[in-house]
C-alpha cells in the first residue's frame, strides 16, 4: 500500500482548528481513508476533539463520539458489542492522547485489550498533556520541560524516562500492536491497512510531534518525526499475538543529540543529561534489533 | 507586607504555600491547571514536593497519604476531576484526614464548558461520596480571598481532621487582582493536634472534644488507618452497629456543633434590609453591585455572601426574622436556594438561576430585584 493508492474519499476533512504543523490531522485523515465510512470514532479530552469535534469546526464525516477522559477502552467495547448483536460490521475505533492513554486510560484500555474487544484504539503521543497547557505526562522523554516539569534552576525537566506503552499493550499479547511514524507513510499506511483486516484488539501507537508543545519550527514536524526514528527515540514495529513480526530499522543511526537539537522543550539539556538520554534510547534499542547500537 | 498582581489561581497556590502545604499532587484539568503549574515551580524552591499523578483518583489519595506522612497537602482540580476524586474524598472524611481540595467550578455536568464558570458543584462538595459525613467548604470572591481562603481552609483542615473544599469558579480563577501578602508572622497557622499521652494509653480515635489527636506512623505510637468502619482503637469492627452509630455520628457532630465557629458570612447593607441577596463567588460581586445601585434608587436590599458554604449556616438565617424575601443569585439551576429554603420557608425565596457560562451582570440581578420589590 503507498499513498498513490489511498481513496480520494476523506472522513476527516479540512476546516478544523489545529496548530500549524500538528501532526495529529495528518495521521487521523490518512487513517480515516482506510478505515472508511463504516466506522464510529471514540474520542475522550484531547487536542482532536478541541480542534475538529466542536461546532463549528466539525471534521468528521463519521459518527463521532466524545465522552470523559479515561473510558475510551471501555466506551469502545460497548460500541463494538452493541454493534456486533446487531449483526452491522463496524469499525469501532477509539482515538485517544498520550494522557489519555499512558495515565488517566491505561485501566479501561488494558481491560478492553484482555477482554479481546474487537475493537481499533489509537494512540497519537504528542508526549504532554498539550491540550491543557503543555503538561508532562507517562510519555514525556526524559528532561523534556512542560509546564509541570518546568527547567529551573532545582530541577531540570522532567525526571523519568518515557513509559513503554507499546510493550506494555505487546505484554497483553492481542491480535495486533503496531507503533507508526508519519515520516514513513508506507509502513504507516500498511500497518493501519493490517489493522483493519485484523479482528480482536488492535493497538496503533503513533508519535505525534507538537510544534506548540515541543517548541519547534512548525515547517519540521516531518523532518522532527524522522529524526525520532532515525535516532531510536521511537521505533518502528508490529506484533501478533505478543510475538515481533515486523521491525523498522533506520539506515543509519544519529546521535539523540541531532534529534533533540531545534527543540524548545530540550533546550536547557547539559551534556550529562544528553548522556542520559542516549542511554536510555541505546538501551531500547539492544531490546528492539538484540544488538549493541 | 508585599504586594502582588495575582490569579485567583496562582493567588490560591501562594496562599497554600504560605499555608505550609509542602505536599501537592495533582492532575491537569482546564480552569485549575495553574495551581498545579504554580506549585510544580514553587514547591522545589521551598523544600516541598509537586508530584503529577495519573489521574484524580490517584491525585486525592496520594495527598491523603502524604497527609498520613504527616505533611500538608492539597490538590487542585475541576468539574469532572473533582467527580473522580469523590470516593478517596470520603475515605479522607472517614480516616479524618486533613487535607485540602480545591474545585475550580466551570460549567457541567460532564464535560460541559471547560472555560467557563459554574457553581454547580455546591451540593457534589456536600454529598459527593457516599455514606454519611459532613466537610467544610469555602469559596472565595476575589484573588485576594483565594489566598486567604486557601490558608483558612488548611487551618479548618488540621483542625477538624476533614478534607476541607476550597469551591473556586473559573471567573475567579482567572481573574488578576491586586493581593496583599501580609508577613509571615502576621498569618496564622493551625497544625494538628498531636497526642499528649504516652504511646501505650494512646487510642488514636478517641475523643473528648470530638476530633482525636493524629499521630504518624514513626512517631511511635500505634497507627491504624482504615475506610472500615472502625473504634476508637482504630480497629476495624465492621459488623457491629454500635460502632458505627458512635463513629458516623461523631464525624457529623464535630462539624455540625462547631458550625458557629466556621461561620464566615459578608454581610453588606443588611442593617435595615427587607430584602437580601444570598450568593457566594464571583457572582456576589455582581450582587453586590446591583445592591450599591438598588440602595441609590432607595430600595432597601441588603447582600448575605457566604464564605463559608458547608456547614451550612442555618442558626444564622433561622434569624433572620426581619427578611421579606431572600434573593438566591447563583450560576446553577438553585442549590443554595434549597438550603435558604430549608431554614426560612419556600415561601420567603426568590431564585435568579443562570445555567453557567457566565456570572450574572448588575444589571439582571437590579431587574430581578424590582421583580421581588412589586411581589413582596
Amino acid at each position: 500500500m503507498n499513498i498513490k493508492d489511498l481513496p480520494d474519499e476523506d472522513y476527516f476533512t479540512p476546516g478544523h482548528t489545529a496548530c500549524a504543523g500538528c501532526a495529529a490531522p495528518a495521521i487521523v485523515r490518512n487513517m480515516m481513508k482506510i478505515f472508511g465510512k463504516d466506522t464510529i470514532v471514540y474520542t475522550p479530552a484531547n487536542c482532536l476533539l478541541v480542534f475538529s469535534g466542536t461546532y463549528p469546526h466539525l471534521a468528521w464525516k463519521v459518527p463521532y463520539l466524545h465522552e470523559a477522559f479515561e473510558n475510551t477502552g471501555a466506551c469502545i467495547s460497548g460500541i463494538a458489542r452493541a454493534y456486533k448483536k446487531k449483526g452491522r460490521k463496524v469499525i469501532a475505533l477509539g482515538i485517544a492522547g498520550d494522557g489519555g492513554t499512558y495515565d488517566i486510560g491505561i485501566q479501561a484500555l488494558s481491560g478492553a485489550a484482555e477482554r479481546n474487544e474487537d475493537a481499533i484504539y489509537v494512540c497519537y503521543d504528542n508526549e504532554a498533556y498539550m491540550n491543557t497547557g503543555i503538561q508532562r505526562s507517562g510519555a514525556t522523554p526524559y528532561g523534556a520541560a512542560t509546564t509541570t516539569t518546568p527547567a529551573g534552576k532545582k530541577i531540570l525537566g522532567k525526571l523519568e524516562h518515557k513509559k513503554d506503552m507499546a510493550e506494555i499493550m505487546r505484554a497483553h499479547e492481542i491480535p495486533y500492536v503496531a507503533t507508526l511514524s508519519i515520516s514513513h507513510p508506507k509502513d504507516f499506511l500498511e500497518k493501519v491497512k493490517k489493522a483493519k483486516e485484523t479482528e480482536g484488539f488492535r493497538y496503533l501507537h503513533v508519535l505525534s510531534p507538537c510544534p506548540t508543545g515541543w517548541r519547534f519550527d512548525p515547517s519540521k514536524t516531518i523532518e522532527i518525526a524522522r529524526k525520532a526514528v532515525d535516532s531510536g527515540m521511537w521505533t518502528l514495529y508490529e506484533a501478533e499475538y505478543g510475538e515481533i513480526t515486523k521491525i523498522y530499522k533506520p539506515k543509519k543511526k544519529i546521535p539523540v543529540a541531532e534529534y533533540i537539537k531545534g527543540q524548545g522543550r530540550f533546550r536547557h539539556f547539559t551534556e550529562e543529561m544528553i548522556e542520559e538520554l542516549q542511554r536510555w534510547v541505546d538501551r531500547k534499542w539492544k531490546r528492539l534489533y538484540g544488538e549493541e547500537p | 507586607m508585599q504586594v502582588k498582581f495575582y490569579s485567583g489561581n496562582i493567588a490560591c497556590a501562594e496562599g497554600a504555600i504560605a499555608a505550609g502545604c509542602r505536599f501537592f499532587a495533582g492532575y491537569p484539568i482546564t480552569p485549575s491547571s495553574e495551581i498545579a503549574e504554580h506549585m510544580a515551580l514553587r514547591l522545589p524552591q521551598v523544600g516541598g514536593i509537586f508530584i503529577q499523578m495519573e489521574d484524580e483518583l490517584a491525585s486525592m489519595a496520594a495527598i491523603l497519604g502524604a497527609s498520613w506522612g504527616g505533611a500538608k497537602a492539597m490538590t487542585a482540580t475541576s468539574g469532572p476531576g473533582f467527580s473522580l476524586m469523590q470516593e478517596n474524598i470520603g475515605l479522607g472524611a472517614m480516616t479524618e484526614t486533613p487535607c485540602v481540595v480545591v474545585n475550580v467550578q466551570r460549567a457541567g455536568p460532564s464535560t460541559g464548558m471547560p472555560t467557563l464558570v459554574g457553581q454547580a458543584d455546591v451540593m457534589q462538595a456536600r454529598w459527593g461520596s457516599h455514606g454519611d459525613y459532613e466537610i467544610i467548604a469555602l469559596s472565595p470572591s476575589s484573588p485576594q480571598e483565594c489566598f486567604d481562603l486557601t490558608i483558612r481552609a488548611f487551618n479548618l483542615a488540621e483542625e477538624y481532621r476533614v478534607p476541607v473544599i476550597v469551591l473556586m469558579d473559573e471567573s475567579v480563577s482567572h481573574m488578576f487582582e491586586k493581593v496583599i501578602i501580609p508577613p509571615k508572622e502576621k498569618i496564622r497557622i493551625v497544625n494538628r493536634k498531636k497526642p499528649r499521652v504516652p504511646p501505650d494509653e494512646f487510642l488514636p480515635y478517641k475523643a473528648d472534644d470530638f476530633i482525636p489527636p493524629m499521630a504518624c506512623a514513626g512517631e511511635g505510637y500505634s497507627v491504624h488507618v482504615t475506610g472500615l468502619t472502625h473504634d476508637e482503637k482504630g480497629y476495624p469492627q465492621a459488623t457491629s452497629p454500635e460502632v458505627q452509630e458512635r463513629l458516623v455520628r461523631r464525624l457529623c457532630d464535630k462539624i455540625r456543633k462547631n458550625e458557629r465557629k466556621m461561620r464566615d458570612i459578608e454581610e453588606y447593607e443588611m442593617e435595615d434590609a427587607e430584602i437580601a441577596i444570598v450568593s457566594f463567588g464571583t457572582t456576589a460581586r455582581s450582587a453586590k453591585a446591583a445592591v450599591k445601585f438598588a440602595r441609590k434608587k432607595g430600595y432597601k436590599v441588603g447582600l448575605i455572601r457566604l464564605k463559608t458554604i458547608w456547614p451550612f449556616p442555618d442558626e444564622y438565617f433561622e434569624s433572620l426574622d426581619g427578611i421579606k424575601k431572600f434573593l438566591v443569585v447563583e450560576v446553577n439551576y438553585g442549590q443554595i436556594k434549597l438550603e435558604v429554603e430549608r431554614n426560612v420557608g419556600k415561601n420567603r425565596v426568590e431564585l435568579l438561576p443562570k445555567m453557567g457560562g457566565e456570572i450574572h451582570t448588575p444589571e439582571e440581578i437590579y431587574k430581578k430585584i424590582r421583580e421581588v420589590l412589586q411581589w413582596k
